[in-house]
């Protein structure tokens, strides 16, 4: 029977690993949705429907969580029984605040010029920076093993993701 | 492509037999019904020849009703009773239509979609969408020549939750089975790919007669996946003939004419308008009711001007869809142009500028939809297709929940490939508070004012604990066509609740049936026969595959497991005899549980099977 607790990397066929092939993560995926998809059991009785769907369903969220890299960590975090205490830990180092407050700053200005040539540039310098703290991760999870470091790494990156989204937030109303 | 299929000589072709399927284009301005026959997909003509049916809809007072070129025909004489572009009023309030006021309708704002008021009495835009949709379903089975085991459907990948619910409540109250809502540019998309043998990064651009989407698809070896969908429900060719209808007016001086000259400058507009994708310059002439005469001529200079904030408008969902993909204009492999409204001129120009390469319009913009659904309503049917291959789709708009303060809390973000399902747990914020409402929302915006409301719903019977200390887990599920179902529960107790989310105009199952009867179109025994019609074919497709499925993975299961379904299976025979549509019913019901096991194994099976070839490959490699 399907087992939701099985490891999302087992599902795929990979080592459990900050990093991993994505091209076998994608073609292990289109595999398996190949076989579960409810397109391929639509015309079966409900038992095989709601099979698909949550098999599919299934597949689905663990892709999702492996492909991208917070996701990814976070998850291994957890399969190691390691809390990454982003809605908890809020305790972040000085230096790294200080560099939050002036990309919201760079942002904030961005946004109020309506400079959408400037707010890409910080997607990109922020896409950049990211890459480098996805660098970071790796070492933490792969080589070190240092969980701790890691988990910080992930609080990190989520504050990170916020900016990310806020910049696409921002380019997209400068659109409509 | 699907091959036609030949049964074994001395074998019953029942197994075999070609299952009939079709797919529908329910458009805002024409309808059309597509099937895969010798394993080419045809749209079905209508008895004089012709492939589309307008989607107007006209009532009479006696009850009749016309649909089609008859109902077209009328709609300047009858406008209050021919009813047009229906599509645009699917789940929708009074609030939500723009231009209401030209419309030449007598609207009752119902909860939470319009009515109309006609010569035969109230209609609501489902009951209208339902007469194009039984229109095109006798059409296919005339020609066909047989009952269809069912329809894809297709809607604009932009329709949100009611729209896509309203589409299918039409499409059950027309009598169709739905194998699947397919999103109109995905379809094309497959026509266009599979035709093609297509691989890369394609945008559909789909401007239709009222609504506008862009996808961006990746195809590769069979699979196309969805990456990211925009568009505008509201927003299609009607718009433009909108534009050259006031360009009349405040030409000629003419103020708020009455609604039969209304119709008529409209479809005079909308005729202007394909002249001058043809010609330089039209000619707009009509006589109106009063005697006067209108003739004006439209430059498409002018047009083009008058127009260009609508093809703007279609420009900016066309960027955002890019960027969700994460791409840039020129990592795109080929621009697919679908709908009607895309062979005007300046539409064609601007999506070329904007990618900078011409866009492909090999396949006839009013039929890719169709012939696509109905490609993949054959797969769907079970009618094996030559080569496999794979849709994976996307939700098109973000869904979530109202929190504190009248603020909406995204559970799925918009581009999920579905079938989805996201979980969020959320706390009581008062001592003692045994109810906690649950209101579903879906769009972008960060108001819940601002979105859509999908439904409400409330958990009772939470044992009083203090603020804070209860665990509500509350669970969106989004199936293949869709559609969303939520659920709630509170963990330390055990409470739930669910519902599937429904439009509030809430058609429920029993009023639709109430509905088909009340139609008089079939007698009571048809109905009767046809319920058993309906059940056998049930039943004979589920023997079928259960018959497969114990060939092929019989190893699966133990002697008594299989001793069991083979009991159950003849059970299912015996009452096959008989003509009890309920007891066929139950044999089917209890056959499915004791197949349970089973059917779970196999997909296991096939999922190890789908690695373990992987790995395989990897080693050769």
């Amino acid at each position: 029977m399907l087992d939701f607790n099985q490891n999302h990397f087992e599902l795929f066929g990979l080592a459990p690993a900050f990093s991993i092939d994505l091209t076998q993560l994608e073609q292990s995926y289109r595999d398996i949705q190949a076989q579960v998809h409810p397109d391929k059991h639509a015309h079966l009785g409900d038992v095989e429907r709601r099979l698909a769907m949550q098999w599919a369903t299934h597949t689905n969220e663990a892709y999702q969580t492996l492909r991208q890299p917070l996701s990814r960590a976070r998850y291994l975090l957890q399969s190691n029984g390691v809390d990454s205490g982003e809605e908890t830990n809020t305790a972040m180092s000085p230096a790294f605040l200080m560099e939050q407050m002036e990309w919201r700053e760079a942002i904030g200005e961005a946004k109020a010029a309506e400079a959408v040539e400037d707010l890409e540039r910080l997607a990109a310098r922020l896409r950049q920076e990211m890459q480098q703290r996805h660098e970071g991760l790796r070492v933490s999870l792969d080589e070190k093993r240092d969980f701790g470091r890691a988990a910080e790494q992930v609080r990190e990156l989520k504050f990170m993701e916020k900016l990310r989204e806020e910049i696409l937030h921002a380019l997209e109303a400068l659109e409509d | 492509m699907a091959l036609l299929q030949i049964a074994e000589p001395g074998l019953s072709a029942a197994p075999h037999q070609h299952r009939l399927a079709v797919g529908i284009d329910l458009g805002t301005t024409n309808s059309l019904v597509a099937t895969v026959r010798s394993g080419i997909s045809v749209v079905l003509n209508d008895e004089e020849g012709r492939p589309l049916l307008p989607s107007v809809v006209r009532y009479l007072s006696d009850g009749n009703i016309e649909v089609g070129y008859a109902a077209q025909a009328m709609q300047s004489a009858d406008p209050h009773n021919t009813v047009v572009s229906a599509k645009r009023f699917m789940g929708r309030g009074v609030r939500d239509i723009a231009n209401i006021t030209n419309l030449p309708y007598q609207f009752l704002d119902a909860p939470g979609m319009v009515q109309l008021k006609t010569a035969a009495g109230v209609k609501s835009p489902v009951e209208v969408s339902a007469e194009i949709l039984k229109t095109l379903r006798a059409r296919a089975e005339k020609s066909l020549g047989g009952d269809l085991v069912g329809a894809v459907i297709t809607v604009p990948a932009y329709f949100d939750d009611a729209q896509r619910q309203a589409t299918k409540d039409a499409a059950r109250l027309a009598g169709l089975n739905v194998l699947r809502l397919l999103n109109e540019p995905t379809a094309a998309a497959v026509a266009y790919g599979l035709d093609n043998a297509a691989e890369g990064v394609y945008v559909v651009y789909d401007l239709g007669g009222g609504t506008f989407d862009v996808s961006i698809l990746r195809l590769s070896r069979g699979v196309f996946e969805v990456m990211a969908t925009n568009g505008d429900s509201a927003l299609g060719g009607d718009d433009f003939d909108h534009r050259i209808y006031c360009w009349v007016l405040e030409q000629t001086g003419l103020f708020a004419p009455n609604a039969q000259d209304t119709r008529l400058l409209l479809t005079r507009a909308r005729e202007a308008k394909e002249e001058l994708t043809y010609h330089p310059e039209t000619q707009i002439t009509a006589v109106l009711s009063s005697g006067q005469t209108i003739d004006v001529c439209l430059t498409g200079k002018i047009f083009t001007e008058i127009t260009q904030s609508l093809v703007n408008k279609t420009l900016a969902p066309t960027k955002k869809a890019l960027r969700d993909a994460g791409l840039g204009v020129e990592e795109v492999n080929g621009v697919v142009m679908v709908g009607g409204s895309t062979r005007m001129p300046q539409i064609q120009r601007a999506i070329g500028e904007y990618f900078g390469r011409e866009p492909l319009n090999n396949l006839d913009p009013d039929k890719v939809v169709a012939l696509g659904a109905a490609i993949q309503a054959n797969v769907l049917a079970g009618n094996r297709s030559g080569d496999d291959w794979l849709l994976l789709d996307v939700i098109p708009l973000s869904l979530g929940l109202e929190t504190m303060g009248g603020l909406t809390e995204k559970v799925i973000p918009r581009n999920s490939t579905i079938p989805v399902a996201r979980a969020q747990e959320f706390t009581t914020y008062k001592d003692g508070q045994t109810a906690m409402s649950i209101h579903v929302v879906q769009g972008e915006r960060e108001l819940v004012s601002d979105c859509r409301s999908l439904a409400k719903f409330e958990l009772r019977g939470i044992p009083p604990m203090a603020a804070g200390a209860a665990r509500v887990r509350v669970t969106f599920q989004v199936d293949a066509d869709g559609l969303l179902s939520v659920a709630a529960r509170e963990k330390n107790s055990g409470v739930e609740a669910s519902v599937v989310v429904k439009p509030s105009y809430g058609l429920s199952d029993g009023e639709i049936a109430d509905m088909l009867k009340s139609s008089q179109q079939h007698a009571r025994e048809d109905m009767d026969a046809r319920n058993l019609r309906e059940q056998q074919v049930e039943a004979g497709r589920i023997l079928d595959a259960v018959a497969a499925a114990l060939e092929q993975d019989g190893a699966l299961i133990d002697a008594k497991e299989r001793a069991t379904i083979e009991k159950n299976m003849m059970v299912l025979r015996g009452k096959l005899e008989g003509s009890d549509p309920n007891a066929i019913k139950f044999a089917v019901e209890a056959l499915n549980r004791a197949t349970e096991n089973f059917a779970g194994q196999r997909m296991n099976a096939s999922v190890q099977k789908a690695l373990a070839g992987h790995k395989l490959e990897e080693l050769e490699g």
